[in-house]
């Protein structure tokens, strides 16, 4: 009884006093919003490297683009996110204080790496012959790259795609060095207004776990049903 | 017309091929046969630049593929090619196999390139299959769709590497049978194949390569009845 009474002020001093729950639903919408634009702007700056870096592979051509982007996915990989998340804040936009709008660039850029890896891995999967069978033919890079290995590559890119956003979902947590309210912010701030710890903090963790949980379902049946289509 | 002069091709420290100097005919049916790692496909792929020679000339009618101004694409176009692993595109239907490249490359509109690609499609019996996938159809079939799809380019000529050795053995006589028939309708050919029996009946010459080089070549009666190297003539004991 005493522990079902303990819930019931818990949920009321955490969400309900002073319309806490309004102080999550900001995180909530904060974390989503920067999650989401950070992996558009990662897909974009991915595909882009990936692509690139395979033409300066094969032809040989560009080549100071190709070591320009290896060194880019070099130090976001070799550094901490927060490290950047925090440079990008004080130094490169020092002079900005639109917070959300730096999280996502900071953690699109660090997206882009790891995209520009998974899309890299996902060319590499296909089989050799298949861009050796349209270069027999006379097709040009860019016509075997659309036509013939994107295409196959996609299978393996897409669900990759969806587990980098997952993982985006749960990195945007060290928003709040910046002056972010997302949800595990708002999760601290109610901490230290009920002075109940347990409460506030396993709460976020909850909405976490349902979040991801929730999108990983879905990648799940959607990479099932991208290998039933699978003609390959 | 293929013209190659002072080829050599290392894979890092390894000399693969050594100094080849050989010329094909327009409308010759060139036969390549030889051991195992003796550099028959390296030779082969170093003809259309899909290896890059470590030295030397190649000229394709009497024109430089090797120089940086050339775009080889152009001379793809008209020197087709066909791999053991067939390699059709596991992404698109038969149809599309055959017509990508034509329509791409503006050779041809979409109309044009699926009647040749029907014509072409009927012509090896296949010509139902036509929306279907790679994936579902037999080694023989996919490789006739392979040779076809070369074809479909209207080539000069066209490399063969090992056509048939990925086939299982009742699927093999279908492939040489369509090749046999290219063979008659002026292409020129160059063939990597264990096929010996392929290889006189339908070769103008046969070339033996042992260790990076071309060790010795005739017409195929000679090949066979009179080869000169002690290496060939242990080879032809083993294969034949
Ligand atoms: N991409 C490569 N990198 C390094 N070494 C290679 C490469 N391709 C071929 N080689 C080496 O070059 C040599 C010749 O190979 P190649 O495939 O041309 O022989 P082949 O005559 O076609 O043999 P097979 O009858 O087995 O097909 C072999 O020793 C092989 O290991
Ligand atoms: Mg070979």
């Amino acid at each position: 009884m005493e522990f079902i009474e303990y819930i019931k002020t818990g949920f009321h001093s955490t969400f309900i006093v002073d319309d806490r729950y309004k102080l999550f639903l900001e995180g909530l919408g904060n974390t989503v919003y920067i999650a989401i634009f950070a992996t558009i702007i990662g897909v974009i700056i991915g595909s882009i490297s990936a692509i690139v870096g395979f033409y300066v592979k094969t032809t040989g051509r560009l080549k100071p683009i190709g070591w320009i982007i290896n060194i880019y996915v070099i130090v976001i990989r070799g550094t901490p996110l927060l490290i950047q998340l925090l440079i990008t804040y004080f130094i490169i936009f020092s002079s900005s204080d639109n917070a959300v709008m730096i999280a996502i660039i900071a953690f699109g850029l660090n997206s882009g790496a790891y995209v520009c890896e998974v899309i890299r891995a996902g060319i590499l999967s296909v089989d050799k012959g298949q861009g050796e069978a349209g270069a027999s033919l006379g097709l040009n890079l860019y016509q075997i790259m659309r036509f013939i290995q994107l295409p196959q590559a996609i299978k393996n890119i897409l669900p990759a795609l969806g587990n980098e956003f997952i993982n985006i979902v749960k990195e945007t947590s060290v928003a709040g060095y910046i002056a972010i309210v997302d949800l595990t912010k708002a999760g601290d701030i109610v901490r230290s207004q009920t002075f109940d710890p347990y409460f506030s903090l396993l709460s976020v963790a909850g909405i976490y776990l349902i979040i991801v949980s929730g999108l990983s379902f879905a990648l799940k049946k959607w990479e099932k049903r991208l290998s039933i289509s699978d003609r390959s | 017309m293929i013209e190659v002069k002072g080829l050599n091709k290392y894979f890092g420290k390894n000399h693969i091929l050594k100094d080849i100097t050989e010329s094909i005919d327009k409308d010759e049916k060139v036969v390549i046969v030889g051991p195992s790692g003796s550099g028959k496909s390296t030779f082969l792929r170093c003809l259309n630049l899909l290896e890059k020679p470590t030295s030397g000339d190649i000229k394709f009618f009497g024109e430089s593929i090797i120089e940086k101004k050339i775009n080889i694409n152009i001379v793809r176009q008209k020197l087709g090619m066909v791999f053991q692993q067939f390699n059709l595109f596991n992404n698109m239907t038969v149809m599309d196999n055959i017509t990508l490249a034509p329509i791409q490359l503006k050779l041809k509109t979409k109309e044009q390139a699926e009647k040749k690609g029907i014509e072409l499609l009927k012509r090896i019996g296949l010509d139902m299959h036509k929306d279907k996938y790679p994936s579902t159809l037999s080694g023989g079939q996919k490789q006739r769709i392979a040779i076809i799809r070369s074809l479909a380019m209207n080539p000069d000529m066209i490399l063969f590497d090992e056509p048939t050795s990925a086939l299982d053995p009742e699927m093999v006589l279908e492939v040489l049978e369509l090749m046999k028939e290219v063979s008659n309708q002026g292409i020129g050919m160059v063939v990597v194949t264990h096929e010996m029996d392929f290889a006189r009946d339908v070769a103008t010459r046969i070339l033996f390569m042992d260790d990076g080089r071309i060790v010795e070549q005739n017409s195929p009666k000679e090949f066979f009845k009179n080869p000169q190297n002690e290496r060939l003539k242990t080879f032809l004991n083993k294969v034949i």
